[in-house]
């Protein structure tokens, strides 16, 4: 036998083969002149099975293992590709894309690098049960698992942060891989769907053609999404709803995912429910609705959390009691039964024991329960929205209600945030990025519209603003697309202005500049003790970057300018900036330190304008909650 | 408002009595299912006591038995979990239920020639039999419940174990319901 070089197992099949891919890895040459019918391969498939999910747009960035995609992108003109400048920026503009209009998001990128690139987005839209698929190039077939050239166990790493990832390794398989992954990344719960595809696969021919809807169903024997709640759960349910004195509805982005709105609404006036809502539940309800009564958790209104204290029944649906909703689950609502309506079966029970659990589709299951349920008259629970009116105007008027500081002149982010909400007649897509503004947006954004707030809950990424308000931009045009995000978070991801210049989307970006992590600020003055380290974050000249970037900015210091600056960024015809510079040691009240309950919210705010705290500093101790262990914690940490 | 110190604590999930739970889930017969069930058993930190994978009758198919130690919310938590996993078709909690449960065990045990009979005869009296006799060691199978393999263990610990492996418990109910027929239907 002769020896070939030092290849190992040099003189075998398999030898030869890995060869051959090799080769075939370096050869990026084109695949046909374009004189002429080529053969359809690979990726001429995946283009195709794209547009037939109704995928109008993708966010992606190329690299040598996904070119032969990128070969055949000008023969399905149908398919836009934006070119991002990062490809977390491609995974969050996916999944902002999804958010804003209920559609699947697309985002791509090349193998090794490029694919962990994607990470943290996929994590983002995980976490938050954001339909989005995610096709990332590998090497070829024979490579893998030989420390090629950007190889990396890629479906490894996504296997447990995505709802289902798929290694494709032969172009046959293509289209029915890609029409699975849409179906279950948009049905049941929501979730990011990976789909590796090896260079090979996506240059070899085929003839393969696309499944139908039933061949789709017909390839997932184990996944079926229940939809209808039990009747005798809503049975049940009813009449908790019935004996109940003081009901509270607490809903959460499961509202939005299954347009649950209307039966929501329908179903509060019904039986006469008030209704908190998490971070993610915010545009269940239009918040001027007289039975909306706020938005509740860590940062959330006092009178929300005090609401749900006093509950007798908690009717949580489409939500996941989440630590940074629900506090020390032990203190938790303590007089309420719960029901719990959720799509997902492993929600009911996993954080919080059920009185009565729903598993199904919230629409759905608001939807059966309505006949079910008794007129109840408002008389009936005079005493209890007297109460809670009681409750609301103390909240809503205490001084720590933001800094009440605009009026002597210092600028303050709640101010700004209620004027952008203000300056767009509550109509535009906000989109927030992670710490504090992320909830000074929640907090003052003033939402009437579904789909109009998007914020990264639970993984908490900061970075996630501008690239997620620019996929929300392209998927909803007509309405204004606003980023909201910290110095910090902004400067994450910042390289997206030159995308939103290139490909002239119309995002608008708030800057709350407090030339600090202010979240982190905050937790140390209150938590730690205020021993400050790594809090101090120093920023370029934004107008400067602005103008080399291209994108038109104002800067703004003083509360009688933002008005003005709002009006201005509105009317630009494409992407605009303001620079606010905003209080630097604002803090954002009340505030549940972690571990502690939804009754212990520290909610003082000093009259000299100084933060003053509840009890909570004193000498320097540990972060009460040891699940917490890092201690900075952004409101979604 | 009532401070929390004072308020009735509401019970964590799980927080009940542990006890050992016998779980069958049939899943796809495809590269990584594995994995995946491993991973997300590590990721939500379920205590996986044993996890056998085996063939089914259908070649599409496999079958994995998990021993999961908790409450009755814990490892109903660990089911549901895995039915989330595209590729589980099938998931039943066994453990209260009428079943075959069996284990296999092959044990190599240090022996002389002077002891070489009493192991035998050890390993006969307990559901054991030798599957290779050596001048200086045996190795005893043992198949049967999990606590008779631990009991026959025990008795051969005397003589010095040398190498033990154990498959992890199968099951399998008992009368004429099928978990299989049932993913098919
Ligand atoms: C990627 C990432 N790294 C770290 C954190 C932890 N964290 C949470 S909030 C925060 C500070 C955010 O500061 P900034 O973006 O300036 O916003 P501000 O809180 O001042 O509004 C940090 C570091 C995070 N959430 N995400």
């Amino acid at each position: 036998m002769t020896q070939i070089g030092h290849v190992p197992g040099a003189g075998t099949a398999a030898a030869a083969e890995s060869e051959r891919a090799r080769k075939e890895m370096l050869r990026d040459a084109r695949i046909d002149s374009r004189d002429g019918a080529r053969p359809r391969i690979g990726a001429d498939a995946l283009c195709e099975a794209l547009l037939r999910q109704g995928s109008d747009v993708m966010w992606g960035y190329p690299g040598g293992v996904i070119l032969p995609l990128y070969d055949v992108l000008a023969d399905h003109p149908k398919l836009r590709h934006i070119l991002v400048r990062h490809e977390q920026g491609a995974a969050h503009a996916a999944d902002g894309y999804a958010r804003a209009s209920g559609r699947v998001g697309v985002c791509l990128g090349t193998s090794g690098p490029g694919a962990t690139n994607l990470v943290t987005g996929i994590g983002t839209a995980m976490l938050d049960s954001v339909p989005m698929v995610v096709i990332t190039g590998n090497v070829p077939g024979a490579l893998l698992g030989k420390d090629a050239f950007q190889e990396i166990d890629i479906t490894g790493i996504t296997l447990p942060m995505t709802k289902h990832n798929y290694l494709v390794r032969s172009a046959d398989e293509i289209p029915a891989v890609v029409a699975e992954a849409f179906h279950i990344a948009r049905s049941g719960r929501p979730g990011p769907v990976h789909v590796d595809i090896t260079k090979d696969a996506l240059m070899g021919q085929t003839s393969a053609p696309h499944p139908s809807d039933e061949e789709v169903l017909a390839g997932l024997p184990g996944y079926r999404p229940k939809m209808e709640g039990h009747p005798r759960q809503l049975k049940s349910v009813a009449e908790a709803i019935t004996a109940a004195e003081r009901p509270m509805l607490l809903v959460g982005h499961g509202i939005l995912i299954s347009h649950a709105e209307t039966e929501l609404l329908a179903l509060a006036r019904k039986a006469q429910i008030p209704v908190a809502w998490t971070l993610l539940g915010i545009g269940a309800i239009d918040e001027r609705d007289p039975l909306a009564y706020g938005y509740m958790g860590m940062h959330g209104w006092k009178h929300a959390n005090r609401a749900i204290q006093s509950a007798d029944l908690i009717l949580a649906v489409g939500m996941r009691f989440d630590d940074r909703v629900t506090g020390n689950v032990r203190t938790f609502a303590p007089k309420a039964r719960i029901v719990h309506v959720d799509i997902d079966p492993a929600e009911i029970g996993k954080n919080v024991v059920a009185d009565i659990p729903v598993v199904g589709d919230a629409k759905s299951v608001l939807g059966a329960l309505l006949p079910l349920i008794d007129t109840v008259d408002a008389s009936r629970r005079a005493a209890l929205f007297a109460e809670l009116a009681t409750w609301r105007a103390e909240s809503v008027e205490s001084p720590w209600h933001g800094s009440g500081g605009w009026r002597d002149g210092v600028l303050s982010a709640d101010f700004v945030v209620d004027r952008i909400a203000a300056g767009c007649d509550h109509d535009a897509n906000l989109t927030a990025d992670v710490g504090q503004n992320q909830m000074w947006v929640a907090r003052y954004g003033g939402f009437r519209r579904t789909n109009s707030h998007l914020s990264s809950g639970g993984l908490g990424t900061m970075g996630f603003a501008l690239p997620a308000a620019m996929g929300a931009a392209v998927a909803v045009p007509e309405k204004r697309s606003w980023a909201i995000a910290g110095d910090g978070g902004f400067q994450m991801t910042l390289q997206e202005l030159a995308t939103i210049v290139q490909e002239k989307i119309p995002v608008k970006i708030a800057l709350l500049d407090n030339k600090k992590l202010g979240m982190i600020r905050q937790w140390q003055e209150i938590v730690y003790a205020g021993n400050y380290h790594s809090e101090q974050l120093n920023g370029p000249d934004y107008l400067k970057l602005c103008e080399a970037y291209g994108v038109p900015a104002w800067k703004v210091s003083k509360p009688e300018e933002v008005d003005a600056a709002v009006a201005s960024a509105n009317a630009v015809d494409g992407p605009a900036m303001i620079w606010f510079e905003i209080a630097e040691r604002q803090n954002v009240y009340p505030m549940m330190p972690a571990g502690k309950g939804l009754s212990d919210l520290i909610d003082k705010w000093g009259d000299d304008g100084e933060d003053v705290t509840d009890g909570a500093s004193g000498p320097r101790r540990d972060p009460a909650d040891p699940a917490d262990g890092s201690g900075s914690g952004g409101a979604a940490r | 408002m009532t401070p929390s110190s004072q308020a009735p604590a509401r019970s964590l999930p799980g927080s009940g009595e542990a006890r050992r739970h016998l779980i069958v889930a049939i899943v796809n017969n495809r590269p990584g299912v594995l994995n995946r069930v491993a991973s997300l058993m590590r990721a939500r930190n379920f205590n996986i006591e044993s996890l056998a994978v085996s063939a089914t009758d259908d070649p599409g198919t496999s079958r994995m038995t998990l021993t999961i130690l908790g409450d009755e919310v814990h490892v109903e938590q660990a089911a549901k979990q895995l039915y989330k996993l595209i590729d589980v078709l099938k998931v039943q909690d066994v453990t209260d239920d009428s079943i075959v449960e069996h284990e296999l065990a092959l044990i190599k045990v240090r022996a002389t020639k002077r002891n070489r009979p009493e192991i035998v005869s050890v390993a006969e009296m307990h559901h054991g039999r030798v599957v290779d006799l050596g001048d200086d060691a045996v190795v005893v199978e043992a198949i049967g419940e999990p606590g008779e393999v631990d009991r026959l263990v025990e008795l051969l610990r005397e003589f010095g174990i040398k190498e033990l492996v154990r498959t992890g418990s199968v099951v399998m109910s008992r009368g004429s319901g099928s978990i299989e027929e049932q993913v098919k239907r």
